[in-house]
């Protein structure tokens, strides 16, 4: 039934019957081999066409064709099958994903007869992600968290100005002092005291001026600048809290670390010193500059000479000194990197006596930044020392050029010494200035990393219209929920729903997308497809954070803070009075033994709550779960990590818990599912079987099984559990 | 030890290996899946079936008789799919996300880079880059790269 169209253009429009309508396109970025080619495909009322690029193949419409995809590690498959055979597969990587879905939805649509849609390309029918605003200079972008402080700022560069101006002064005082005091005195004239004193008058009250605009000058700036660092701070931090948990599964805490800490410091000082000084610098070359023309035009030529060398010679250095810059921050990175990684694993550290093995690794990425360093400094050793010699050379050919004129008569000797005074200090500037491209280069190089973390859009995003619930009553409905995690399918659609009130049990080997049903229903990943709704609102439609005060989750390892066990307690509602604190540890079981701890409540509790047992971590944590009283319970293998006997006591308090509120829970071992009102049994993502204890085993499915294995064996996985265990074939090298 | 395979393959009508082994029972839907796709793609390649237990090993690809390592050759190269790049042609900008157009050995193609992080080093000499949508680039040999593309890619590193 196949047949090709004498159509020889690759990849043309395809050529249609007379009364043939185009119902939709789509292109593809792989051809069967898996290179990089595009691939089309049309849809007609009549037939479907694929073109490889070498031609256009069609296949008529028939009710047993159906069109498949699958995806496996970044390559998604479609397939056109009919009853028995596959008859063609066509390649995509998974951006073109989205617009397949559309494509076999339009398929799926001509199947089964509907009439003829408008011709639409489905390359464009499903929008393209647009590209964020890119680029743009790091360091200008620090103006949003300046812009509140543009007063202070204005103030700032005013008494900059001024206080550069005054500076300036005393060099242009010895210029008269020079002319018409020192020189006529040598020529035999009387010194003229009064002339000296207004002088000298004027000498200190510059500098005295000088010293208290400078004063103000620095201490505003460096106020708004801490001030800026403080924002910059806290908005990163913040900003960082509101991202998804897919974020930071994907960053090394040493990395993040590094960023907020250190990096925003960076920043800091960078606009309260190096950019201080730049501003006064550039300042004052200006100012000087404007002197020294007034004064005589031609030295002042002269003197600037140097100036586009060193700018030059800057500007040269600049590329390698802000790459070398950056790399040594990520170096950097990977230094605390190392230290992030090992003191928290201490315990294996020590275990498998491989303190040397990570003392090495320390060693290695401290060589790796002291080479880094190296090699920087190789270059940024030299920029410095050449700019001094640029300027002692500057001052030569002054002194050269000045020497020639006084003894021409062109300038008196009080205008060389103006000049000499004022270019001792310019070049010291510029040797300062030169300073400022690596502190630029520093800092802007910080900026990035922060507005890195900045500009990342949450992917569990605000509504900004959020549905208010009045009141919750604890419904859930998972309707065709699909998940896919990087390129993995996680689940796919799973649909459910969850009265109020009800208790749900998630059974399944782990792997199976248990934890991820329960990251779904927190919302700390949204949905790939399909949706999920709270007393029938989509959660997508509610605030994050207002949604999740409903939630009271209870995991496998219990994290405490350090602080108090009242503190931890309160975690989730600070403003708990000691009453509701304390009744809802005694509802956890947990208040006779935070009694008998030396200090009750007000006892302190390490990072990881070291010196309690893990029995009463997790009662102060079910404590913690009870106090906010929340509609929904999600207990991630609340009792999976302690014995039997603390099970014992936990169950317990998790009955407590359970009461009255829709729950789902997640456990390994059966026994601790037999309150629940249903079991849902899932496998590969899927649902697989839904009921009660009694159903399930009636039904001697997966549930059965797993039931069986574990009443021989009490930890048994689903996964252990196969009806044949079948030995492996071995094909061995001969 | 023989070096003649205790089970046989074929392929449905759909495409799919069907794998019967030497007791005689028969798996549709098979997948050849290598353990170290990376490090070393010739040794340990497990047929799994379609819930991804595994039913057969095979130490040494070379070790297997010509029609099956074609078999299963085949297979893999239709579904693997990590194109390695060898050259980077251009970058929009070298602050994060960049539109990379690289050329590798499965042609030219752009993709987005999400993050410095996406980039990582599976050892000294080669890299994992992952592209906004996860799919996998590999680059194999650091040094092998010509000096524009180094010079490129240093700033990301």
């Amino acid at each position: 039934m196949v047949y090709r169209m004498n159509n020889n253009s690759s990849l043309s429009e395809p050529t249609l019957a007379p009364q043939e309508s185009l119902l939709a396109t789509l292109e593809l970025d792989l051809d069967a081999r898996l290179q990089f080619a595009p691939t089309r495909l049309a849809l007609t009322d009549q037939r479907l066409l694929a073109n490889l690029g070498e031609g256009w193949q069609a296949w008529p419409l028939s009710p047993e064709l159906a069109l498949h995809h699958d995806d496996h590690a970044g390559v998604g498959a479609l397939e056109l099958r009919d009853a028995a055979s596959r008859l063609a597969c066509w390649r995509y990587t998974l951006g073109c994903e989205p617009r397949v879905r559309a494509f076999a939805a339009r398929f799926d649509l001509a199947q089964t007869g509907t009439p003829a849609a408008p011709i639409e390309d489905i390359s464009t029918e499903v929008a393209e992600e647009t590209p964020e605003e890119r680029g743009g200079w790091a360091l200008l972008r620090l103006w949003r968290f300046a812009r509140p402080y543009r007063g202070q700022l204005l103030l700032g560069f005013l008494l900059t100005l001024a206080a550069t101006a005054a500076t300036l002064v005393p060099p242009y005082l010895t210029m008269p002092l020079m002319d018409k005091v020192l020189i006529p005195f040598q020529n035999g004239q009387p010194i003229d005291w009064l002339l000296v004193w207004t002088y000298l008058g004027g000498l200190l009250g510059a500098s005295l001026l000088a010293w208290v605009l400078g004063w103000l000058r620095t201490y505003i700036l460096a106020r708004v600048s801490e001030r800026i660092g403080r924002d910059l701070r806290t908005t990163t931090y913040k900003h960082l809290l509101g991202l998804s948990l897919e974020y930071f599964g994907g960053k090394r805490t040493g990395d993040l670390m590094a960023r907020i800490g250190s990096e925003t410091d960076r920043i800091n000082v960078f606009l309260s010193l190096d950019l201080l000084n730049f501003a006064t610098d550039v300042l004052m070359i200006v100012m000087t500059a404007v002197i020294l023309f007034s004064i005589n035009p031609w030295l002042a030529l002269i003197t600037l000479l140097p100036l586009p060398i060193i700018a030059w010679m800057i500007h040269l250095v600049r590329e390698k000194l802000r790459t070398g810059f950056e790399k040594i921050d990520r170096v950097w990175a990977e230094v605390t990197n190392v230290l992030a990684d090992t003191i928290p694993g201490i315990r294996v550290v020590k275990a498998f006596a491989q303190e040397r093995r990570e003392s090495e690794r320390f060693h290695a990425a401290n060589e790796h930044n002291l080479a880094m360093n190296d090699k920087l400094n190789k270059t940024w050793s030299l920029f410095a020392p050449s700019v001094t010699l640029l300027t002692e050379f500057g001052l030569l050919i002054v002194w050269a050029y000045g020497i020639w004129q006084i003894s021409k008569n062109e300038i008196t000797v009080g205008v060389l010494t103006a000049f000499l005074a004022y270019i001792g200090r310019f070049y010291t500037r510029l040797d300062s200035m030169s300073r400022i491209v690596s502190a630029t280069q520093r800092a802007a190089s910080s900026t990035k990393r922060i507005f890195d973390i900045l500009d990342h859009v949450s992917s569990v995003p605000e509504t900004p219209n959020p549905v208010t619930l009045k009141e919750v009553r604890g419904g859930i409905e998972l309707r065709h929920v699909g998940f896919r995690y990087g390129n993995r399918t996680v689940t796919r659609d799973v649909s459910l729903t969850i009265a109020p009130g009800e208790m749900i049990g998630l059974v399944g080997h782990s792997g199976s997308g248990k934890s991820t049903m329960v990251n779904l229903i927190c919302r700390f990943y949204d949905v790939s497809e399909g949706a999920l709704l709270l007393d029938g609102v989509d959660i997508r439609q509610l605030a994050v954070a207002d949604y999740r005060r409903h939630i009271g989750l209870v995991l496998q390892e219990p994290f405490l803070f350090f602080g108090t066990i009242a503190d931890n307690i309160a975690y989730g509602k600070p403003d708990a009075t000691r009453a509701e604190i304390i009744a809802a540890a005694r509802a956890a079981h947990a208040h006779e033994f935070i009694l008998r701890l030396p200090h009750g409540y007000d006892s302190l509790v390490g990072e990881r709550g070291q010196g309690l047992s893990g029995g009463e971590r997790q009662r102060i944590s079910i404590a913690r779960a009870l106090l906010i009283d929340p509609r929904i319970l999600i207990l991630d293998e609340a009792t999976s990590s302690v014995d039997t006997t603390t099970e014992r006591e936990i169950q317990a308090a998790l009955d407590n818990l359970v009461q009255g509120r829709t729950t789902i829970a997640i456990a390994h071992r059966l026994s601790t599912l037999r309150k629940a009102d249903r079991l849902v049994v899932m496998d590969k993502g899927e649902v697989v079987e839904v009921g009660n204890h009694d159903e399930l085993m009636a039904k001697e499915g997966a549930y059965y099984a797993l039931y069986q294995a574990q009443a021989r064996n009490v930890d048994t996985d689903l996964d252990d559990v196969r009806p044949n265990t079948r030995s492996i074939p071995h094909v061995q090298r001969s | 030890m023989s070096s003649a395979a205790d089970f046989r393959l074929s392929r449905n009508a759909y495409g799919r290996l069907v794998l019967t082994t030497a007791d005689g029972s028969v798996h549709e839907n098979v997948s050849p899946v290598r353990a170290f796709p990376i490090a070393d793609p010739l040794q340990g390649i497990a047929l799994v079936d379609a819930e991804g237990h595994e039913l057969a090993w095979v130490a040494q690809l070379d070790s297997l008789p010509t029609d099956l390592r074609k078999m299963i050759e085949e297979d893999l190269s239709s579904r693997e799919f990590v194109p390695e790049i060898e050259a980077l042609l251009d970058v929009s900008s070298f602050t994060t996300p960049s539109d990379w157009q690289v050329r590798t050995d499965r042609g030219v193609t752009t993709f987005t880079l999400k993050s410095e992080d996406d980039i990582r080093r599976l050892s000294p000499t080669t890299l994992l880059i992952s592209d906004s949508h996860s799919l996998h680039y590999l680059l194999r040999d650091l040094p092998a790269l010509d000096k524009r593309s180094r010079k490129l890619l240093d700033r990301f590193l």
